[in-house]
């Protein structure tokens, strides 16, 4: 397989029903860096999308063995992505270097994320890149309350965009940044119309992009362990995020038997896990984060980002205690001198 | 697969640090692991907590894994993401490592 970093990068636009996912794109697309991007959308909508390279996608789902809902391979989408493979390869269409796919408003995320990662042919070609989620001002709040799945795309998302900014007051603007703070802390929240919406920023920056990664971690890990715990919990299905540090060097082996077994159980409500760990015999910082079950190849800095050495991950999920989760890492963590002895 | 028994080559998994150097460049002078290494430590490991289950997890052939339940039932695993389903099936209760018995006993030893 080719190395992870290699591998073209698919972002997602995600947000609910009219949130501006078009308009966004259409902007997007205008810059000179995003000119080799392909598209794919659910739905034409009303704004049209001026591209080069554009497919619709058609409704399919396929459950993957034994897997749950947030597993499912989308047969539509691993269709449409191989068939824009191989028109590239062939030369049918031009050589793009990234993939945005425009998911329609109710669309849950993680089956998209697992289609990227987990279908057989689509993950030697392609890897997932930021998922990118607008949120409307003047309806977004009301989403969240009512609509569990923007809650989710919320959660997995690596950058936030509020809309509409201009035809909400300013105070409903700043409750619903509040409320996308409390939700997920670790990605950053950008003003559609106040902000200028740099498509690097928005787009290519992520763990895989070798000029942004450590600047990436460190910021996530900076925003995960801020955010976290600043917001009382109001029931116990609420979605949380918070962070876990770890003093002594994890064991690779034994976090991977650990973190399976957590996702296998609880993998929905796991929503996103960001990790900066500090692995026993291996000199560099080693990056790993995953989306509900789904786990990304894990990555490294070539460097530490700070003089902390501790591991630190941060974990977004919904009606999990930190403090259950915590005892079980360090119980399994245990686990490992013995697990030494005996390999 | 191998051309004996038929049995399928597994699918990389995220944990697989031995397959992905690039990810993992070991400390200098650190025994590098691997692979097969790599699968002790992980089978040793996954039995100290599947002990609690009364199952016991094996190598077979190098490439996949047999998982065995104190009634003699057994089911052939491809990699780590299968473990958990499989062995639930065989010990016929979940395997939860947020429950308080299973992280009290890990306490314990």
């Amino acid at each position: 397989m080719a190395a992870y970093e290699t591998l073209l990068p698919v972002n997602l636009i995600t947000g609910f029903l009219g949130a501006g996912k078009t308009t966004l794109l259409q902007r997007l697309l205008r810059a000179p860096e995003l000119a080799n991007t392909a598209v794919l959308v659910n739905e034409f909508g009303e704004v049209g999308l001026d591209h080069l390279l554009l497919e619709p996608l058609d409704a399919e789902t396929v459950l993957l063995q034994s897997g749950c809902v947030c597993c499912t391979i989308r047969g539509d989408l691993a269709d449409a992505i191989r068939g824009l493979y191989s028109k590239r390869a062939r030369g049918l269409v031009p050589a793009f270097d990234r993939l945005a796919i425009e998911t329609t408003g109710l669309a849950d995320p993680a089956p998209i994320v697992a289609t990227l990662i987990a279908e057989p042919v689509l993950r030697h070609h392609f890897r997932l890149g930021s998922i990118v989620t607008l949120v409307d001002a003047l309806n977004g709040r009301r989403q969240l309350a009512d609509q569990p799945e923007a809650v989710k795309q919320v959660a997995v998302a690596d950058r936030l965009v509020i809309s509409k900014t201009d035809l909400a007051p300013p105070e409903a603007s700043a409750a619903l940044a509040r409320e996308l703070r409390r939700i997920n802390p670790a990605a950053p929240i950008l003003d559609a119309i106040a902000d200028p919406l740099l498509p690097h920023e928005l787009m290519a920056s992520d763990v895989y992009d070798p000029a942004s990664k450590s600047a990436e971690v460190q910021r996530w890990l900076a925003a995960g362990i801020a955010g976290a715990g600043t917001e009382p919990h109001r029931h116990a299905d609420e979605i949380r995020a918070f962070c876990l540090t770890f003093e002594q060097p994890l064991d690779w082996t034994g976090f991977g038997v650990w973190l399976t077994m957590l996702l296998h159980v609880h993998g929905q409500n796991v929503l996103r896990v960001k990790g900066l760990l500090n692995v026993l015999d291996v000199a560099a910082p080693v990056v790993v984060h995953g989306v509900q079950h789904v786990v990304h190849p894990p990555t490294h800095l070539e460097r530490w980002p700070d003089h902390d050495r501790r591991s630190r991950i941060v974990f977004i999920v919904r009606g999990l205690e930190q403090a259950a989760i915590e005892r079980s890492l360090a119980a399994f963590h245990r686990q490992n001198d013995s697990g030494r002895d005996a390999a | 697969m191998c051309g004996l028994c038929g049995v399928l080559g597994a699918e990389d998994h995220w944990s697989d640090a031995a397959a992905r150097p690039e990810a993992f460049p070991p400390r200098a002078g650190a025994p590098g692991a691997t692979r097969r290494q790599e699968r002790q430590r992980r089978i040793a490991l996954a039995n100290r907590i599947l002990q609690h289950y009364r199952l016991r997890l094996g190598d077979f052939e190098g490439r996949s894994y047999l998982l065995r339940g104190a009634t003699g039932r057994q089911e052939l695993v491809p990699h780590l993401a299968h473990l958990w389903a499989a062995a639930e099936r065989v010990a016929g209760r979940p395997c939860d490592p947020l429950d308080e018995a299973l992280i009290a006993a890990l306490e314990r030893r």
